[in-house]
């Protein structure tokens, strides 16, 4: 199986503060990957220098064998790979139509036959040709979610990298936002590294998961040993406990 | 059990230029010293129930009910003095992020003592002795210190004991928790929780916790009821969630990813028009 992301001694420093000290995680093509941690654990920072969002100190990051250098990033790479984040409130233009807002990567990659591509991805993440001409501020919470998903799906990458894609949402929308993200990694066969802080939607979304804390990877694991309670360090423990909800002690 | 708050038929309505949103349309309910729960998703009309209690709704919506009363006095017909005499000594209310809901050019313990003098004549050192045991009584390890960071030096678990101590420094009867844990991590939500919960059960609190996630209420709560479209849709003891009979609630239970579950795809909500009725 061939590496879709391969990341490697991946320090990133902001000035005195280590966020991501010596990481590496291997992701194959076709596989959903989980970053899991509190926050401040650097889970997100990963996904950030991956993308070239964050300052990168050391080590190399390789996307589709590819080497890439510091923060810089050529077009191409973004054809391949995109981001959606987290809060949907915050991550869509909130004065442009969500026509504009699927139109802009077209046109930055000269990419043409814009109507039927915008028609096709709103289609894909739910919602009808009703929605083209819409605000942001028009939208729900979960609608605003499925345009950005739209957003990041009408280049056609083959990595997506999902930045607590669902944290923001009611329990019910989630479920839907959850569905729809494993219906598109199956149809187009994408590559998914997934940060969530939420133990039950990792193991759900994705077959290994590598848990962080303090900038570091503490833990690399299947989802199945997870669930089988195979779990090497105490840390892990901790939040698996966690997720199980509060008990009167 | 003598009914600490009696809430009948509470409406809360916004007039906008296109025509007036009703939120909340029709809560009832009763509350002693017990711990109730109330769950719906965004839009559903639980914080406004809860805000309108505490007399925090806009001031250009409408509140009417029947009954809106909290240890013999009548809340709606109350003047503003009586509530503001209310609110933070005998009704306090915890809200969801400390990031926002704290004041960011006030040290915490001066905000402790705030509360404290604003409702009871005491001296300032006693005022500060008291609000450093509050302090420590939410399970911070170095009171002293902490009295006189801002809120913007403290994370965010801290920041929501520090909300918490300054709730309950007044001695309420009643406590409002509204998504308390949500802005927080996992392993800190359930600290958080359990300091809440054992300060509800040491001082005999009624306590009403609202929150969207309705396994986290049920396993904190001792009767819950779901909102759905401003409408209590139903009210269950916590014990029973498993037998819950209105699909809004069973869909809400089913919707979560569950660790050791393996179901794809997870089943969604079909909301029925019916239920908003």
């Amino acid at each position: 199986m061939t590496t879709a992301v391969s990341v490697q001694n991946l320090t990133v420093r902001y000035d005195d503060f280590k966020a991501l000290d010596a990481v590496g995680v291997d992701v194959a093509a076709g596989e959903s990957f989980g970053l899991v941690g509190e926050s401040g654990s650097g889970k997100s920072t990963l996904l950030r220098a991956v993308a070239g969002l964050a300052p990168v100190a050391e080590g190399t990051i390789r996307v589709e064998d590819q080497q890439l250098q510091g923060a810089r990033r050529d077009k191409a790479f973004y054809r391949s790979v995109q981001m959606v984040f987290q809060d949907p409130y915050g991550s869509l233009h909130p004065r442009q139509t969500v026509d504009r807002q699927l139109l802009e990567p077209l046109a930055i990659h000269g990419v043409g036959d814009g109507e039927r591509r915008i028609l096709k991805a709103l289609d894909e993440v739910g919602l009808g040709s009703g929605f083209r001409f819409r605000y942001p501020h028009q939208l729900s919470g979960g609608q605003r979610q499925r345009i950005a998903i739209a957003r990041a799906l009408i280049l056609e990458p083959s990595i997506l990298l999902l930045d607590e894609p669902t944290s923001a949402l009611d329990a019910s929308v989630q479920a839907e936002v959850l569905n729809l993200l494993e219906q598109v990694r199956r149809d187009r066969k994408l590559t998914f590294i997934m940060v969530s802080h939420d133990l039950g939607v990792v193991t759900h979304m994705c077959d290994r998961l590598a848990v962080m804390q303090n900038g570091r990877v503490v833990e690399r694991l299947s989802s199945a040993d997870l669930v089988a309670g195979r779990i090497g360090e105490d840390y892990t423990r901790n939040l698996m406990l966690a997720s199980k909800g509060f008990r009167r002690g | 059990m003598s009914a600490l708050l009696t809430v009948n038929d509470l409406r809360v309505r916004f007039p906008t230029r296109t025509g007036v949103i009703e939120a909340v349309r029709g809560v009832s309910f009763t509350l002693g010293r017990e711990r109730l729960g109330i769950v719906g998703e965004s839009g559903s009309g639980k914080s406004q129930t809860g805000r309108a209690i505490m007399g925090l709704t806009p001031s250009h919506a409408e509140v009417t009910a029947k009954t809106l009363s909290f240890g013999g006095i009548d809340l709606l017909s109350a003047p503003p003095k009586v509530r503001r005499d209310l609110r933070g000594k005998r009704i306090a209310m915890i809200l969801q992020d400390p990031k926002y809901s704290l004041n960011p050019v006030m040290s915490i313990g001066r905000q402790i003592v705030e509360t404290l003098r604003r409702h009871e004549s005491v001296s300032r050192s006693e005022a500060r002795e008291r609000a450093l045991d509050m302090l420590a009584a939410v399970q911070i390890r170095d009171p002293a210190r902490v009295f006189d960071l801002y809120p913007h030096e403290v994370s965010g678990g801290m920041g929501q004991r520090a909300m918490i101590a300054m709730m309950l420094v007044a001695g309420p009867e009643l406590l409002i928790a509204d998504e308390p844990t949500s802005a927080l991590d996992v392993t800190v939500q359930l600290e958080v929780l359990s300091i809440l919960d054992k300060l509800v059960a040491d001082r005999g609190m009624g306590l009403i916790f609202i929150s969207h996630d309705l396994r986290l209420v049920s396993s904190f709560c001792d009767r819950v009821l779901v909102m759905y479209a401003g409408r209590i849709v139903e009210e269950i003891a916590a014990s029973d969630l498993a037998s819950a009979k209105h699909p809004y609630t069973q869909g809400l239970l089913n919707c979560m990813p569950v660790i050791g579950a393996d179901r794809h795809p997870l089943p969604v909500l079909d909301r029925k028009p019916e239920w908003a009725l």
